[in-house]
């Protein structure tokens, strides 16, 4: 297991937004969790990767109990994080935002090769020298892959990829996704199910900031609590 | 005179700086409560209100009184539709971003200290308090007797002084009222509250902000007015006015008003007593320090929600 | 590269006005570039890494102070004397750095400028040590450096320019370096620094010492050169100054600090022929700055002319 979480939650005040979850992913897949808007995912994936502190539970990375690191420890392990709502650096240039992301694993040269590389496999390389702010916002959300992809990450976390990105620009994520994946561990939160059905190894699905249901695609397709906690959306959405 | 008596004096004497205060650190209050910016000039509203209440009693003949009177009256309108101006011009301009409305703040601070030493000159100027009937204060001793009321000498106030409470705590009860039971009051709270709704609801947000920087500092100059006969007008007097309406409101709780009360009750009277028994730059640094200090680990203050 | 050049041409271009002033803009170009050393300690903190202190008076004191008391009262000679200074300003810079880090945007500054006034109300309260607002005379016989007399003009201008150099050089390779560029990153986006797996919380403490100790060097140099350490130093107009320089030059810029002192120096000797109220042309400039120009001289020509200007 690269991944593992026991017993994780979060309490608000007055809300119970994850629910002692207990989470295993094994090394080389492609897991999407999923679930209705406000079912915790992203409450999660921030204990996950640190932004959040738990109320409760443990999260456990390469073996290794990361609970009490901060974040940027747990990045330096080999976690990688891309944010839901676009952060890059506005007023960097594209080729100095993946920079950063690169220069804490190298140095010199390399880095250069790096970025190089990064911004090639998304597509961005001839935008490298345009302001990161200027780009349009399907070319910021892959800036945050390539950031990702700079950092080699052992685990790839992406927040809500595909939203805002025209049909074939999904084409090309679920391309790249499906090449990256055979470097790094995926944990990729989706609405899309399409994108979901056709990328995951696994899908995790959340409702009520707890795990109503685990399995493959087909599994999930079939289930019927899931098609209920959706009313009704997977089935529509795989269908057409 | 031995300790007890000193104690009150120094107590009343405490009582008068809170006061004044309370009044000046509550005008530094509303502007960040609701605008969510820091004046770092409010000190200096608090300079105009003394040095035009002196050019006021100076210009006009007759009693005393008149001149303070009217100088009670104007001071604390023409320092506000300054400050009014200066919203609409420079703050505005800005967009409140707070950082920006600091440093912006900080200039304004040195035009309107270096305008006044232009205009007003260096040196500090005396007006007539407009009564000031000295009343002398009984302290008690256990004599041969049993208790005697005796009359030490030096322990005594003046009746301005306990008017300028008076007139303090009258005030801070109209803004109360004014806050919690007018209609303005009512508009102020609404846009402290969440900005964007008030926008919604069509409060023209931008009028409320220059209202409340011009109360703010229309309340700073009233109380440099109320003050003046007791110290004396100059140009560099706003700024320890400005450091300590900063602890208090600090430690009060940015936008809280009783907090900013309560806490320049107890900042007015510990200085004071600082002041009398030690030394006036020491009881400066404590106060500096507190201020640093409950910033760092107390942000909230005394009374302040988190994140507020 | 052309960006070595420009800068290693300043440099160049002071030495050659060494021969070539008049006494009186030559004092005060000495003058300038020690300042502008206090100016470039504040942009790396404030420029590069978006800090804004409003308390930078408190290191440019420390070295000060810790540089004019080592000699006066511990006899140091005035190398000694200056690493003291050092010394002196990375501790205090380190230490307030440990407590205001834990704040940020308007509560940093405000926490920067309480312990600063602090720090002063101090220097004011052991007066008898440090002789307060009036302060002291640092003995000419005192200020000789390895033989060198530093009071006199032509060695000041020189050892000036030397400190000058340094400082302009050490912030040009420093902004460049790694360390640098995640400083500039932090200013732009901390959260996302974090997520990149940066200690944002170390950069930060390192760029506020760093950013402290040039200023004290800028402190213990000021006093070495001039011969005079005063509480004034420690006063909130010289936690103001700094900033008013680097808006002016340029915030974010090598360059700027210089050429913002350069000419707020300039604009405050004319006006202060004219009125004791001189600090009213710093309220102006301050305040046209922040509505019209908050990117400065060097910043505009960064933006209209030369993209690369680091």
């Amino acid at each position: 297991m690269l991944l593992s979480t026991r017993g994780l939650s979060k309490q608000f005040v007055g809300l119970r937004a994850v629910d002692s979850v207990d989470f295993d992913l094994p090394e080389g897949e492609i897991r999407a969790l999923i679930g209705p808007n406000g079912a915790g995912k992203t409450t999660l994936v921030g204990m996950i990767s640190g932004r959040i502190a738990p109320s409760a539970g443990r999260v456990i990375f390469d073996g290794r109990d990361v609970t009490a690191l901060p974040a940027h420890r747990r990045i330096a392990l080999g976690m990688a994080y891309t944010f839901q709502i676009t952060s890059v650096f506005a007023r960097l240039s594209v080729a100095e935002n993946v920079a950063l992301a690169a220069r804490r694993r190298l140095k010199g040269s390399a880095v250069g090769s790096a970025v190089e590389a990064a911004l090639d496999r998304v597509g961005l390389l001839p935008r490298a020298g345009q302001e990161a702010g200027d780009l349009a916002y399907g070319h910021q959300r892959l800036l945050e892959i390539a950031m990702g992809l700079a950092q080699r990450p052992r685990l790839l976390i992406l927040d809500e990829p595909t939203q805002g990105l025209a049909e074939g620009e999904i084409e090309a994520f679920k391309t790249l996704v499906r090449e990256v994946a055979q470097e790094s561990t995926i944990l990729l939160i989706e609405h899309n199910m399409r994108v979901v059905m056709e990328l995951a190894n696994r899908i995790t699905v959340l409702n009520f900031g707890a795990v109503l249901a685990e399995g493959t695609p087909a599994e999930i397709h079939l289930n019927a609590e899931v098609q209920a906690a959706y009313l009704g959306g997977v089935s529509d959405a795989a269908a057409g | 005179m031995d300790l007890g008596p000193y104690l009150v004096l120094a107590t009343l004497e405490g009582a008068v700086t809170a006061a004044v205060l309370a009044l000046t650190a509550v005008g530094l209050s509303l502007v960040f409560g609701v605008m969510r910016v820091v004046n770092i000039a409010h000190g200096e509203f608090f300079m105009l209100g003394a040095v035009i209440a002196w050019a006021l009693a100076h210009g006009l003949s007759g009693h005393p009184a008149v001149g303070f009177g009217v100088a009670l009256v104007v001071a604390p309108l023409v320092v506000g539709a300054l400050a009014v101006a200066a919203d609409m011009t420079i703050l505005k301009r800005l967009d409140y971003d707070p950082e920006r409305t600091i440093v912006a703040t900080i200039g304004l601070l040195y035009i309107i200290q270096q305008l006044t030493l232009m205009g007003y000159g260096p040196d500090a100027r005396p007006v007539a308090a407009p009564f000031n009937t000295r009343l002398a204060i009984p302290w008690f001793e256990k004599g041969a007797e049993g208790w005697q009321m005796i009359w030490p000498w030096g322990l005594g106030t003046t009746s301005y002084k306990l008017a300028v409470i008076a007139a303090a705590v009258a005030v801070l009860c109209a803004v109360w009222a004014l806050m919690a039971r007018s209609r303005i009051g009512l508009v102020m709270r609404a846009t402290q509250s969440d900005r964007e709704m008030a926008l919604a609801f069509g409060i023209p947000v931008e009028r409320v902000y220059a209202l409340v920087f011009g109360l703010g500092a229309g309340l700073a100059a009233l109380a440099a007015v109320l003050i003046v006969p007791i110290q004396q007008a100059h140009y560099l007097m706003g700024a320890d006015p400005l450091l300590l309406s900063f602890v208090v409101v600090i430690i009060g709780g940015l936008g809280s008003l009783p907090g900013t009360v309560v806490a320049a009750v107890l900042i007015g009277l510990s200085d004071g007593i600082i002041s009398v028994f030690f030394s006036p730059t020491l009881a400066k640094i404590l106060a500096t320090l507190l201020v640093g200090l409950v910033l760092v680990f107390r942000p909230q203050g005394l009374f302040g929600k988190r994140g507020g | 590269m052309r960006v070595y050049a420009l800068h290693a041409g300043l440099i160049v271009l002071l030495f050659a006005l060494h021969f070539l002033l008049p006494a009186y803009h030559h004092g005060n170009l000495a003058r300038v570039m020690v300042l502008a050393s206090y100016a470039i300690g504040y942009n790396i903190l404030f420029g590069y890494t978006g800090l804004l202190s409003l308390g930078h008076a408190l290191f440019f004191a420390a070295g000060l102070y810790g540089m004019g008391l080592g000699i006066q009262h511990l006899g140091l000679a005035p190398a000694p004397a200056f690493l003291l200074g050092l010394v002196a300003g990375a501790v205090v810079s380190g230490g307030l750095a440990l407590l205001a880090l834990r704040t940020s945007g308007v509560a940093f500054m405000i926490v920067t400028l309480m312990f600063a006034q602090a720090g002063y109300l101090t220097l004011l309260y052991f007066g008898t040590y440090t002789r307060g607002d009036e302060g002291f005379v640092i003995a000419q016989a005192s200020r000789a450096l390895w033989g060198i007399d530093l009071s006199d003009p032509g060695n000041r201008y020189l050892a000036a320019l030397i400190l000058f150099g340094t400082c302009l050089l050490l912030s040009l390779w420093l902004v460049r370096t790694p360390f640098g560029r995640v400083l500039v990153a932090i200013r732009e986006n901390e959260e996302r620094v974090r997520m990149l797996g940066y200690d944002t919380f170390a950069h930060k403490l390192a760029a506020m010492v760093i950013s402290g100790t040039i200023a004290a060097a800028a402190g213990a140099g000021y006093g070495l050169l001039f011969g005079y350490a005063g509480a004034t130093f420690a006063s909130v107009q010289y936690s103001i100054f700094p900033l008013l320089w680097v808006l002016l030059g340029g915030a974010g810029t090598v360059l700027g600090p210089f050429v913002g002192t350069l000419f707020m120096f300039y604009l405050i000797d004319l006006s202060s022929g004219i009125t004791t109220a001189y600090m009213l042309i710093a309220g102006v400039v301050l305040v046209a700055l922040t509505l019209f120009a908050p990117q400065g001289l060097m910043g505009e020509v960064r933006r209209r002319l030369w993209k690369g200007l680091p």
